[in-house]
């Protein structure tokens, strides 16, 4: 086998570390597009969420009233989760992320929960903010069971050292 | 030995890649998966980023109107 056809070995595996704090859905359609694609041309793909983001990640994908307090509570029902996320532009009052899901199926292009799947299944690896599931009163087991873990900066710095970093 | 296939030809960016991963992670030593894409990016890149994974891209011929079909074998030896 010639050095074209050599396979990747681990310590050549290209990496690319998301972090993603928005919690709109044309964003996370972004980020889970680039996750699902890096992750099949054969990538380490590391996605962190933040602030925002946890919406994307919410076992429950409507709106579930978390956390403890009175106002963690009110916030996680009003940003629900990931049925929940607006158009950042021409939301009209949360029609637009259906119509826009219905275009992507007539046009054949991946939709949001099909991109999240996609992502799932090539095993890219998620994870939550430690800081921001404090503030919002957030725990591990609000989450999907596929986050690998919860970290703060310095761990992800460390996981995302050596490839590419965007911030979405 | 098997063959597998695949039509990616309606597809678009990055369920292309995607498919097509998922597809020759099911393969074992000495399996092919022929593939149906058309030119441009998925022309350009799934054969590229096969071979990139240690597939050998055994076929890749001109069907029609901008569709091609590629036969992607996993080598023999290679880890099941």
């Amino acid at each position: 086998m010639g050095p074209k056809n050599r396979g990747n070995t681990m310590s050549e595996k290209k990496k690319l570390s998301l972090i993603c704090m928005s919690g709109d859905f044309d964003k996370a359609v972004a980020v889970f597009t680039l996750a699902s694609g890096a992750a099949a041309v054969n990538y380490d793909v590391n996605v962190f969420f933040t602030f925002w983001g946890l919406n994307v990640i919410k076992k429950n994908t409507g709106r579930r009233f978390l956390g403890k307090g009175l106002l963690d509570r009110a916030f996680n029902f009003l940003m629900g989760g990931r049925s929940n996320l607006p158009l950042s532009r021409l939301n009209f009052g949360g029609i637009s992320p259906g119509l826009m899901t219905g275009m992507m199926r007539r046009r054949r292009v991946a939709t949001l929960d099909e991109l999240f799947q996609a992502s799932l299944a090539l095993g890219v690896n998620l994870y939550a903010c430690e800081m921001a599931m404090h503030v919002l009163g957030l725990g591990k087991d609000d989450f999907i069971p596929e986050i690998k873990d919860v970290l703060g900066v310095a761990a992800f710095l460390d996981l995302s050292h050596g490839g590419q970093t965007l911030f979405i | 030995m098997s063959q597998t296939h695949l039509d990616i030809t309606r597809d678009r960016c990055p369920m292309t890649f995607v498919k097509t991963k998922l597809e020759l992670e099911k393969l074992q030593p000495g399996d092919t998966l022929e593939v149906l894409l058309t030119e441009g990016e998925p022309l350009n890149n799934v054969p590229k980023t096969a071979i990139e994974q240690g597939f050998a891209v055994m076929e890749n011929v001109y069907v029609r109107d901008n569709v091609h079909r590629l036969v992607i074998r996993k080598p023999e030896g290679a880890t099941p």
